[in-house]
């Protein structure tokens, strides 16, 4: 058994020299554009599976805290001219404090399962038209970002910084996820997934555990907003708290495997490689979205523990498990 | 003050628009409340089946010219029979019964209608034109088009028959049982698999009948069923997960809300009135209006 984590160690150590390697070895923009949306996906669903892989709250709005990270650094640096390298900690803040609001409310009052699905879709549904009412960010018309290339703008001239950006923020998701599978906080919100009610008896204090997992799903999120932001150059409430968004959380998190640490990176890489392939060869529109449908509905019929769960039953094998 | 003195003066007219649009909006809440109260399932597909629905009048319409309320005959049937071919053979296997994958696999079949229907119809808007459309109604204070009123009565009257189906028929009978109590249901002798399906066909029936009478006063695109879903959530959820006299009083309670909404906030933050009631209803009172205390 020993052997095997140090082997996964190695593996994904591994992993990251290549990660690191990739500029250098591909030299096409065009794929390293489509690596850097995998790394901002898998980084969006490590934010939707904090909270509904490990905690068991699903959530169908988790594009509000995207969202509000988005509009929170974009309008710190139009408004106060704040770079946004430092702003992308407002946007932090910002994801978290929503995180905070929409968990206390929805959390002190006992929503669970589909409710709180529910609600958090009605939220996001509620800041898109708050967002698309009010003046300060842009209304309808929406914000414009300008583009000037440097560190402190989080903005660069070629597509390695973007993906070197999203590389890190990926890698810090993964350390997160990492940290939740040894702490005693992770095991607390794995237990409340699974029985809310036994973990309380046993001395978890959900409240407080879903709290701070719905906090640190949001702080993830507003920092993914600024990336977003940065990259792209353009925000209007449809983008920050569209349903498309939520539905691509969930979807690479429960693709790759829920409550895992490289489940949502697994997922990312799988749907936008399919994705890329349908636009190659399918000229149509809608197509690899109706795949994406089927992926969902077959993993949850068929593979409740995603793509990563096939692949961990293969290595209990390897490894003369019994309890496969 | 001239347009306070307006407000007001157009109030009476928003408010019976609204109960107009009110009682479509029950008619999706219906299925959806039906769905849940006998399944325990939030259907997702709602407002994707809604839009199928909606289409297939059109289709019908433009192809063999087709009155939409005339094609409540064939639309109906055919959405039921959707519904209970796709959860007896579809959701109800895939979900292995549990809330959060029924919730996905119905979602996934959202994405998979909605964007289906954007490879077969395109993306365009489609509206229909019928030889009435202009005529209105003269109430007095308001003047209303003919099709919202006469899909305003046929909404009514669907209603009507819905509740005679659950309590005057043997299926409806069933169903009840099965809603209240799976196991005993089955001891003593009702096909329940048969009962989940055929709930989940009268529930998309109820689509269907509101699919054909939303398309004379509303547009159709792949993403029409979207406006309605949040709608049709907030309806049931302050109706009460279940009730169908709770989907009636919600469906014009946020028909009206929606309506002077507009009107007092504008078009753009006079939307915001449904989350507002969805949020605070399942914070403050999450069994509804009319639902059972659990």
């Amino acid at each position: 058994m020993k052997s095997l984590k140090s082997r996964n160690g190695l593996l994904c150590l591994a992993g990251l020299v290549l990660a690191l390697l990739i500029p250098q070895i591909i030299d096409n923009n065009f794929y390293i554009d489509v690596l850097t949306l995998v790394l901002f996906s898998a980084f969006l669903g490590q934010s939707w599976n904090i909270l509904g892989g490990y905690a068991g709250q699903f959530s169908f709005g988790g594009v509000v805290f995207f969202g509000t990270g988005a509009y929170a650094s974009s309008i710190l640096f139009r408004s106060f001219g704040i770079d946004p390298w430092i702003g992308i900690f407002g946007a932090i803040a910002a994801g978290a404090a929503m995180g905070a609001f929409i968990g206390f409310i929805s959390f002190r009052y006992g929503l669970k399962g589909s409710y709180f699905a529910l609600i958090t879709l009605a939220f996001a549904e509620f800041f898109r038209i708050i967002a698309n009412s009010v003046e300060f960010t842009g209304g309808g018309v929406g914000i414009f970002i300008d583009y000037n290339p440097s560190l402190t703008q989080l903005q660069f001239d070629n597509p390695a910084g973007y993906y070197y950006l999203a590389l890190l923020m990926t890698v810090i998701s993964l350390l997160i996820a990492w940290w939740l599978e040894r702490s005693r906080f992770g095991a607390s919100l794995v237990a409340i997934r699974e029985n809310e009610e036994a973990a309380e008896a046993l001395g978890v204090n959900a409240f407080r555990c879903k709290m701070y997992a719905i906090c640190i799903a949001g702080a993830m999120g507003g920092a993914a907003g600024t990336f977003y932001t940065q990259k792209f150059l353009y925000l209007d409430p449809p983008i920050a708290y569209g349903i498309g968004t939520s539905v691509e959380m969930l979807l690479v998190t429960i693709v790759g495997g829920l409550g895992t640490i490289f489940g949502p990176l697994v997922g990312a890489f799988v749907l936008h490689s399919i994705n890329e392939v349908a636009r190659h060869y399918l000229e149509a529109p809608g197509l690899s979205m109706i795949v994406y449908g089927l992926i969902l509905i077959g993993i949850v019929g068929f593979l409740p523990n995603g793509l990563i769960g096939l692949f961990r039953r293969r290595q209990k094998k390897m490894a003369g498990g019994d309890d496969a | 003050m001239l347009d306070e003195f307006m407000l007001l003066g157009m109030m009476p007219a928003a408010v019976v628009n609204g109960l107009m649009f009110g009682a479509i909006y029950a008619l999706v809440a219906l299925g959806l409340t039906l769905i849940y109260g006998v399944l325990h399932i939030i259907n997702f597909a709602h407002g994707a089946l809604l839009m199928l629905a909606m289409y297939a009048a059109f289709y019908l319409f433009r192809h063999f010219g087709i009155d939409p309320y005339f094609a409540i005959v064939f639309v109906v049937p055919a959405s039921f029979v959707l519904g209970y071919a796709l959860y007896r053979w579809g959701i109800g296997k895939l979900a292995h019964g549990k809330d959060e994958n029924i919730l996905l696999v119905t979602l996934g079949l959202a994405i998979v209608i909605e964007n289906a229907a954007i490879f077969f119809f395109t993306a365009d808007q489609q509206t229909i034109t019928l030889s009435y459309s202009y005529d209105t109604v003269d109430l007095g204070f308001v003047f209303l088009s003919l099709p919202k009123v006469i899909s305003f009565f046929a909404s009514l009257f669907i209603c009507l028959l819905l509740w005679l189906l659950i309590s005057k028929t043997d299926l409806g009978r069933a169903i009840r049982a099965v809603a209240k109590e799976r196991q005993g249901a089955r001891l003593v002798g009702i096909d329940v698999e048969h009962i989940f399906a055929a709930t989940y066909g009268i529930g998309i029936a109820c689509l269907g009948a509101a699919g054909c009478l939303l398309l004379p006063s509303f547009y159709v695109d792949p993403f029409t069923g979207n406006i309605f879903v949040l709608v049709a959530f907030t309806i049931v959820v302050l109706g009460g997960m279940g009730s169908i006299v709770g989907a009636l009083v919600g469906g014009f309670i946020i028909g009206v809300t929606e309506s002077v909404g507009g009107l007092i906030l504008g078009e753009s933050l006079g939307q915001i009135g449904i989350s507002l009631i969805f949020i605070l209803i399942l914070v403050l009172r999450p069994t509804g209006l009319f639902g059972a205390k659990s």
